[in-house]
């Protein structure tokens, strides 16, 4: 089964856990600055939202890197950087709409969530489940779930 | 060694920033933030200094797992010589600050000197340098991070500054990090001032890469975090409410000082409760408390985020207030709130907010407010000006005089003084609910008797956060002891003090201790740090600590005459509740204190005490 990491604002109080953990496993160090996922903070409005690449289908880095330093990993489905092939031209910077790769000026090469190899640690590491990693294919399925137990309540009081 | 090694001294008088390597010997002795800056500070600082004097030096100082994945790992302390009390001051504060300063690879920043003119650190990873705080020079701590991240364009820069009460010398300032977390106590805030300093901007991207065994770090981690997650304190009841939880339970101890410590007990303590933040208002329907919030690696997340209602008096027309931001936590609804008699909780959150944007200590404020509204009361404040509405009780005068403070105008002006010296002017020294100067927090020592012991001896003044029986004497954590007796209390005063003194050396919020005891901390530290960090050792630590503050106090001139409390709380008695007929009774119990701490009649560390513990 494909998973994917499903991100939930409301849960996220920003402790910035899932950055130390993503940056301790691909960095080797806690280092937030090289974090691959990141929390933001909506100050005024009191809200915290973790953001991160969402492995899209068609990807706009993979298809616009000129060297084809990004593949497919078939396992996962994550868009995964080549090191020994990416020359930090940053063309897929420009490309991703959501602003998830970013380039490394420690390293010279991009860098974006691969779903550390499907063992994802920011999901491992938070501590409230405002990051899960679950089935692709049913992303949907809490809300779904509310929804229905909303209309199974509604249906009840009629 | 999850030490960087590394520390930065900023002389502001000559403009220099210079890096220097950390002194591994102390940081063998004295571990980390509290206790290695307080080692650096007494040794480097005459204790008789006048603290708003440039010869005054101020120590940010982080603790070996600040920025680690340890829960909690993001404190920060402020340890100077404050004006408030003339004691050593070690205020902590969370929020980001401390983790970045650790990120940019510094174990601590020593601010010396003063500058000429108004100035801010620019620190970017191993880049420091001062700039020109012109610009920033009288706005609030909000303001003033909005204008830096917008002059460096960067937004992820991450800042500790003071606002206008700092500036004013408003004695009780704080230094407020990340919009709403604080280095809350003791006036160190007033002490930036002194020297000029308005900000310390921090951008760090170097991160730690120290930890000693990084494999048993994280297998230590990950226990501890499940502990907190398993309590039902740390894991349930400060997540919901915050500390806030505590309001109606010290209320109903009867322990809650109410009207500059007349009362034990709040009839107003029910509407401005952890319980009634989530109720929604009558007016619009939404509750006060938006969300709960951590400070950096933090898995309790205890922080209280609030939003006014924007037709509520103190706001109809200031949309700068209109927005999220830090709420109420128990100390402040208590000072902004009982000790004023005010139950108007949207006007406490007003207060809370003026607070941090200005940049003052809500506990000082609000009890010094609590004393003037008693002056007030007793006529001793007769021909002075303080506006109409200085009674207990009035929201009114809260919300006035929170600004007129901040801002340095009117009665604020004096309000600005603290209790003690506010109480002294105007003639009755004993009002002010204050030890060494510095006014209590929200626990009534004739209903929780060990806390007097503890204020007392505390080495910064009244303080809840360096020996908190509470713990014990009201929730039973680690073990239940009966709050009116004072048998076996002088021992579990000391107990406490000690091991908050290792906890704030750690890098580590004191909360977790509600969890966690020195058993669940060691191995954190041991992981992480060279040399052998065992529980005794720790305990020892702490030890050493305590002794050390007492020291520098003792240099400073206090003396055992200054180890006492306000006369009303040892002569007046509880009037209501549970302590109904008792008073403090704290000659119970402070000679056997000192005796157990190994010091003389008088309160000195005999020589013995001193070798044992290697001072």
């Amino acid at each position: 089964m494909q998973r994917s990491l499903v991100l939930d604002p409301k849960k996220c109080t920003g402790c910035m856990q899932c950055e130390m953990a993503c940056s301790l496993e691909n960095e080797g160090y806690v280092v937030p600055a090289r974090s691959r996922i990141r929390v933001f903070a909506f100050h005024d409005e009191g809200r915290y939202a973790p953001f991160t690449c969402t492995q899209c289908s068609e990807a706009w880095c993979l298809h616009a890197c000129p060297v084809e330093a990004i593949t497919i990993d078939a396992s996962t489905g994550a868009k995964v950087v080549h090191d020994t092939v990416c020359v930090g031209c940053k063309v897929c910077t420009i490309a991703c709409p959501f602003g998830t790769i970013n380039y490394a000026s420690n390293s010279g090469k991009v860098i974006k969530c691969d779903l550390c190899g499907g063992e994802p640690a920011c999901a491992h590491a938070c501590p409230t489940g405002a990051i899960t990693y679950q089935d692709a294919d049913q992303t949907g399925l809490d809300r779904m779930r509310r929804w229905a137990g909303e209309s199974l309540s509604s249906a009840t009081a009629q | 060694m999850a030490w960087q090694r590394k520390i930065l001294r900023v002389n502001l008088t000559e403009g220099t920033c210079t890096p220097e390597p950390l002194n591994m010997e102390w940081a063998a002795q004295y571990l980390g933030q509290r206790g290695l800056a307080t080692k650096y500070f007494v040794e480097e600082v005459d204790a008789t200094v006048d603290p708003l004097s440039p010869d005054n030096k101020m120590i940010m100082a982080t603790g070996p797992l600040t920025g680690t994945i340890a829960s909690t790992g993001g404190r920060y302390s402020v340890i100077t010589k404050g004006p408030l009390t003339g004691a050593i001051a070690c205020s902590n504060s969370g929020g980001y600050f401390g983790a970045e300063m650790k990120f940019a690879g510094w174990d601590m920043i020593i601010f010396e000197g003063k500058a000429d003119a108004p100035v801010y650190l620019y620190l970017e990873d191993d880049e420091a340098e001062l700039l020109s705080a012109d610009a920033i020079w009288g706005k609030t701590t909000w303001d003033t991070e909005a204008w830096i991240h917008t002059q460096h364009q960067d937004p992820q820069i991450r800042i500790s500054s003071i606002g206008p009460a700092g500036e004013n010398g408003v004695t009780y300032a704080c230094i407020v990090n990340d919009l709403h977390r604080a280095a809350g106590r003791s006036g160190v805030g007033t002490v930036m001032g002194s020297k000029n300093l308005k900000a310390v901007a921090i951008r760090g991207t170097q991160g730690v890469r120290t930890v000693k065994d990084p494999s048993r770090f994280m297998e230590a981690t990950t226990a501890a975090k499940k502990v907190l997650a398993d309590n039902a304190v740390t894991g349930q009841g400060l997540p919901t409410y915050g500390t806030q939880v505590l309001m109606n339970v010290i209320n109903e101890t009867g322990a809650l000082p109410t009207r500059n410590h007349r009362d034990v007990q709040f009839e107003g303590a029910g509407k401005i409760s952890g319980e009634a933040m989530h109720e929604p208002r009558a007016s619009d329907g939404k509750p006060n408390l938006v969300t709960n919030a951590a400070c950096f690696a933090c898995t309790i997340a205890c922080g209280r985020v609030s939003r006014l209602d924007k037709n509520h008096f103190t706001v109809k027309n200031k949309p700068e207030y209109w927005g999220a931001s830090g709420g109420l936590e128990y100390e402040n609804a208590w000072a902004l709130g009982a000790a004023t008699g005010t139950d108007d909780l949207e006007a406490l959150t007003y207060a809370n907010f003026l607070c941090n944007a200005y940049g003052m200590d809500p506990i000082t404020f609000g009890t010094t407010l609590g004393a003037a509204m008693e002056l007030k009361e007793i006529g001793a404040l007769d021909g002075v000006e303080t506006g109409d509405d200085l009674v207990f009780g009035s929201a009114q005068a809260l919300a006035d005089l929170v600004e007129k403070t901040g801002k340095g105008e009117g009665f604020g002006v004096e309000l600005g003084l603290g209790s003690k010296l506010l109480c002294d002017k105007y003639g009755h020294p004993d009002l002010s609910m204050s030890v060494k100067g510095q006014e209590f927090p929200a626990y009534d020592s004739r209903g929780i008797q060990g806390m007097g012991l503890a204020y007392a001896t505390s080495n910064r003044g009244a303080c809840h956060l360096r020996g908190y029986t509470v713990a014990s004497e009201v929730l039973g954590i680690p073990v239940k002891t009966d709050p009116h007796a004072t048998e076996g209390k002088a021992e579990l005063v000391k107990a406490f003090q000690d091991a908050t003194a290792a906890f704030d050396s750690a890098g580590i919020c004191l909360f977790t201790s509600f969890a966690w005891t020195l058993a669940d901390v060691a191995p954190q530290v041991d992981a992480a740090c060279e040399g052998e960090w065992s529980v005794e050792n720790l305990g020892e630590l702490g030890e050493r600590i305590w002794n050390l503050e007492r020291e520098f106090n003792l240099r400073a001139g206090l003396t055992a005459k200054d180890d006492t409390l306000p006369k009303r709380l040892l002569t007046e008695a509880a009037k209501t509740g549970p302590a109904k007929g008792l008073v403090n009774k704290l000659g119970e119990m402070l000679p056997e204190y000192y005796q157990l701490r190994g010091w003389s009649e008088d309160g000195v560390p005999t020589d013995e005490t001193l070798k044992r513990l290697g001072l």
